[in-house]
């Protein structure tokens, strides 16, 4: 079972209509227990970076998760739950955040040519490191998948699994081992983003 | 680089998708769960889906159609028609819309647009403008293109990306429905004026048109249509290879390794 992590923040229809399409199972849950039997986490997200930091905070998820990620459990953070993983984030002042991935949070003005429109938001091409992650094993490079976003991961060449151009290099995705994350949203990228899901699936 | 987006808008009366000629005279053409399916195997980037009754009768949409189109399709959605308030983004997004698309209710209510950025961000609200000549100047329409409001389009546009649009569908009455191209001058006014994304709607006649509006004005992200699509005048996949000839980068589908009718 996948266990979609509940707490309050984001659109989890289409998560769920995602993982059901590919025939996993998959819960909506903010529940600790039911985390804790779940094989694989999802971590989603949209907003704003210390307000989801804090309510995962308020909840008891934060460091729940964070010991659920060192004992191995293989875990996906979308879009602002991929921004969730880093250390910490720049957006509206400092906030930390759950360090499962080296790195921080920046804006993505400072990485690309200036009068570019922002947020960064459709359809754009994956490019991969010299070694394709499995997450990626139903897909090609230069693939597309969809974004939605004003920040992203910066300083985290280490654990870059993909990035995108945007006027500038942009980080799409990041894994370190059993962690992960896509910028975009798997769930809105068509037959790619659930290609994806069903590779995470069958980590 | 990011991809010019093409957009099939689904217009929906009774749970059907229709489409008239200058907002009228309606022609029932098939329904939205098989037609959003068909177009997000087919291409399409993104999908609007209007009620287009509901701001002028009150009606409200249906939602159950709307969680049926959004558990089929894995394409951002964008919903609109009687939206008014803050519980009418809440319904929609609930049941798997991704963008809420404001336009009567936000000229009624001039704080809804910014209320609902505030609590569900500027990427979901999309302000929806129905422009027409009117003196020669652009003016705002209400209720479906039915009622002048009286008020100068590209001022109001400028406000409410100000409140927190995060995103502009501009239909233009003047060319909608006529099939002779979109409408160059109006976008290009909306364009120089704001910098969220503009989608371009009314006016699609042929795949040439895309061409010309993604060539005349660099600064509109997605150009939208529905009955040359719904009719298959143009099909996207062509269209598609055609802007991509023509020096419009577009997304095109690859095959997958992964099979997932198997």
């Amino acid at each position: 079972m996948i266990a979609i992590v509940d707490y309050g923040v984001g659109n989890i229809f289409s998560l769920s209509s995602s993982f059901k399409s590919i025939g996993a199972d998959a819960a909506l849950t903010g529940d600790k227990k039911e985390i804790e039997k779940a094989d694989k986490i999802i971590l989603p997200g949209v907003g704003a970076f210390a307000d989801a930091a804090d309510k995962l905070k308020r909840s008891g998820l934060f460091s729940f998760l964070q010991e659920q990620c060192a004992g191995g459990k293989p875990m996906l953070g979308i879009c602002l739950g991929m921004q969730l993983l880093f250390e910490k984030s720049y957006e509206y002042g400092e906030s930390e955040g759950l360090g499962l991935i080296k790195g921080s949070v920046k804006p993505i003005s400072e990485y690309i040519e200036p009068g570019l429109k922002i947020p960064h938001i459709g359809w754009n091409s994956l490019q991969f490191p010299s070694e394709k992650n499995e997450l990626f094993k139903y897909i090609n490079e230069g693939d597309f998948v969809y974004f939605v976003h004003s920040y992203h991961g910066a300083d985290c060449d280490d654990s870059l699994i993909a990035s995108t151009q945007y006027g500038g290099t942009l980080t799409a995705a990041v894994a370190d081992k059993n962690v992960y994350g896509t910028q975009f949203h798997p769930e809105k990228s068509g037959e790619t983003g659930l290609s994806i899901l069903k590779a995470f699936c069958e980590l | 680089m990011i991809t010019k987006r093409i957009i099939p808008c689904l217009d929906v009366k009774d749970g059907r998708v229709v489409k008239g000629v200058n907002f009228l005279g309606l022609s029932d053409v098939s329904s939205p769960v098989s037609l959003a399916d068909f177009y997000s195997k087919n291409g399409a980037d993104e999908l609007v889906f209007y009620d287009i009754t509901a701001s002028s009768d009150g009606r409200k949409l249906f939602t159950d159609i709307l969680r049926q189109v959004a558990s089929t399709i894995f394409i951002p959605l964008t919903v609109g028609g009687g939206i008014n308030t803050i519980d009418d983004f809440d319904r929609v997004l609930k049941c798997g819309a991704d963008k809420v698309s404001v336009n009567s209710g936000a000229i009624k209510n001039p704080k809804l647009v910014s209320e609902a950025a505030k609590k569900y961000g500027d990427q979901c609200v999309v302000l929806s403008a129905d422009i027409k000549r009117v003196d020669g100047k652009y003016t705002v329409f209400a209720k479906g293109g039915r009622e002048n409001t009286g008020m100068e389009a590209i001022e109001w546009i400028k406000r409410c990306t100000e409140n927190g649009a995060g995103e502009i569908v501009v239909n233009s009455i003047d060319t909608d429905g006529v099939k002779n191209g979109f409408d160059i001058p109006m976008l290009k006014a909306v364009c120089d004026a704001v910098s969220v994304p503009v989608i371009a709607s009314g006016g699609a006649g042929c795949s040439q048109d895309f061409t010309d509006l993604f060539k005349a004005v660099q600064g509109v992200d997605a150009g939208l249509a529905a009955s040359i699509f719904h009719f298959g005048e143009v099909s996207i996949p062509e269209l598609k290879k055609k802007l991509l000839k023509d020096g419009i980068n577009v997304r095109i589908r690859k095959d997958y390794s992964y099979d997932f009718h198997k």
